[in-house]
């Protein structure tokens, strides 16, 4: 936990250390904190603390049947070791949606931030007419959640209401039906570019904004174009903010659920194991094998804790240095 | 401000930025052009007529969705509002408790409180899902209001921005100066605190409100009657039908426009809460 915390220094400085440095007052206060923190604490336990460990706990047991397994004590609860982690990675639909989400990822991320960072440059550079109206424009498909996204984009989608391929068809050529297997993975990362990409462009474009004016101004006099402007001052200055935002993305990324989930009964080339956790899903309640379901969450859980730390730590050090 | 002034007015207009800027935009209005046009048409209409062409059948359309098993689609907006509306002010509420706590005070357990909540931010939500759901059916909580309502009000990383807000909105003076005069620690935080970390509580409470409106597979788990449903499910499922009976699918559209309006005015009213520096936690109101 060492690299998340970029700001805490600062506010740390400026915290008055009550309770501590004041005696005679300290007593008074000494339950105070916690009791601020109180519900906070009880909800996190009960909502995050408790449910990660129950998932700990589960992948690790398994139910056993005996005999038919009708009647009291013929399903017995009992400790399966690592069992349930070798069923899951080893099942033969867990690589392929695992392959797919890797793929999907590398799509999802580098668009939407691209985009993203494109867009917040453009409206920060000043050049155009346009700028306030395509902030808005951007930045609204944000209010749109993912479900109904998938909703516009999936009717968007079909061959007989696209606009695209009536285009397309206008101009003698064949619309691709994106649903098809090649497709439909690219039809599912357009529907979260274009969620995300607004909401990142706010971010990146309010990072933008706190970079003072005369230091473009003295570059420009040195005769810098705005390309170089941007990426040899903006970008790098606000290289802390394009990590949190790539961290945050992969995390999304890693739980696509609503998307597929939505898309489904128009497309019948997402099977119910096309993401990991539709697969945890498909486990725990359509199966209700809640023991591989607990077992492949734990496994997206690390994978996701591994990848974001491992981010952090590689670019942390060097971008977050830039703030002291 | 008058450098910026200066500076802008000699920037050269760029048609090349235009141009890129208008295509971001366009692309991300289609889908939302689509849905209003889409909605005017009947079901007949929607795969005869070309994809941009209005026509007249909007009303008809709202009151076949609103005929839909009595309303039904009415009970899922007022359980969206109710899930994002309520579920965000509290979690805005437990979060501007806790980050004061930890901005404003110094006690055993604070380093090991802050990380864990640290942590608790990058734990992937949708993956608590399933053994929440195990757990809260052990106490007989599923297919409730509250199995929705409660794991929505934890929120780490509001917490965390709260934490910045406080330490960042509040001088420790104006605290000291309240304790003076005799106010109690809650005195202290209900009435100086919060009303100082108010935009930053906007932007939390914004924060929560997308994420719990945005969450699907919390409440898609957790409930079975659909009279609970919000919106999201209500209409994933309505899509559904919607393979068999296609006459579904414009009852689909139309719930689909009329539940992102009112976020959609609320989000442009709001828009300058967003200005969220994410890497420093402050918010540029």
């Amino acid at each position: 936990m060492t690299t998340l915390p970029a700001v805490t220094p600062a506010a740390e400085r400026s915290a008055v250390t009550t309770a501590a440095d004041r005696p005679g007052r300290g007593r008074r206060r000494s339950g105070t904190p916690y009791a601020f923190l109180a519900p906070a604490l009880v909800l996190f336990t009960a909502f995050l603390g408790a449910p990660v460990v129950y998932a700990g706990y589960l992948s690790l047991r398994r139910v056993k049947v005996s005999g038919l397994g009708l009647g009291r004590g013929s399903r017995v609860e009992q400790w399966a070791g690592l069992s349930n982690y070798t069923r899951v990675l080893t099942d033969s639909e867990f690589l392929p949606s695992v392959g797919r989400i890797a793929l999907y990822g590398l799509i999802v991320v580098p668009l939407m931030l691209g985009g993203a960072l494109l867009m917040a440059l453009l409206i920060d550079a000043g050049r155009s007419r346009a700028g306030r109206f395509a902030r808005t424009a951007i930045f609204l498909p944000y209010a749109v959640p993912a479900v109904i996204a998938s909703l516009l984009w999936g009717f968007l989608y079909l061959p007989r209401i696209s606009p695209i391929s009536d285009v397309l068809n206008g101009a003698g050529l064949s619309a691709p039906n994106v649903f098809s297997s090649s497709w439909v993975l690219y039809a599912v990362a357009n529907i979260a570019i274009w969620g995300g990409m607004g909401f990142n462009m706010i971010v990146l474009y309010t990072a933008l904004r706190t970079i003072p004016g005369e230091l473009s101004e003295a570059a420009r006099i040195d005769g810098a174009s705005d390309v170089q402007i941007a990426l040899r001052i903006k970008i790098p200055v606000i290289l802390p903010s394009l990590i949190m935002t790539f961290v945050f993305s992969l995390i999304a990324t890693l739980q696509v659920f609503a998307e597929p989930m939505t898309l489904r009964p128009l497309a019948n080339t997402i099977s119910a194991t096309w993401t990991p956790l539709m697969m945890v899903y498909r486990d725990a309640f359509i199966r209700n094998d809640i023991h591989a379901a607990a077992a492949t969450s734990v496994v997206i859980a690390v994978a996701t804790f591994a990848l974001s730390f491992g981010f952090l730590k590689l670019v942390g050090s060097r971008a977050f240095r830039q703030e002291d | 401000m008058a450098v910026a002034t200066a500076v802008k007015a000699r920037t050269r207009r760029s048609p090349a930025a235009t141009v890129l800027l208008v295509l971001g935009a366009a692309y991300c209005l289609l889908p939302v052009l689509w849905v209003v046009i889409a909605s005017t048409k009947s079901a007949g209409e929607l795969f005869s007529t070309f994809t941009l062409t209005p026509s007249t059948h909007l009303f008809d359309n709202v009151a076949a969705l609103s005929d839909y098993r009595g309303g039904l689609y009415w009970r899922w907006m007022a359980n969206t509002a109710l899930y994002a509306g309520v579920g965000a002010l509290a979690s805005a509420f437990v979060s501007a408790m806790a980050g004061f706590a930890l901005a404003r005070y110094a006690f055993p357990g604070k380093s090991v409180i802050f990380n864990l909540i640290l942590a608790g931010v990058l734990v992937p939500g949708v993956i608590l899902a399933v053994p929440q759901y195990l757990l809260l059916a052990k106490v007989g909580m599923t297919n409730t209001y509250w199995a929705v309502l409660l794991p929505s009000m934890i929120s780490p990383y509001g917490i965390y921005l709260c934490r910045i807000f406080a330490a960042a909105a509040v001088p420790g003076e104006v605290l000291e100066a309240a304790r003076m005069d005799g106010a109690g620690d809650w005195h202290a935080f209900a009435r100086v605190a919060l009303p100082m970390m108010r935009p930053g509580l906007v932007t939390v409470f914004l924060f929560q409100f997308v994420a719990i409106w945005n969450n699907f597979m919390l409440p898609y788990i957790m409930l079975g009657d659909d009279r609970l449903f919000p919106v999201t499910v209500g209409l994933s499922g309505l899509l559904n039908q919607g393979a068999t009976q296609p006459a579904m699918y414009t009852s689909v559209i139309t719930g689909a426009l009329l539940s992102v309006l009112p976020l959609v005015a609320l989000f442009l009213s709001l828009q300058r809460y967003w200005q969220v520096d994410l890497a420093a936690g402050a918010v540029k109101a």
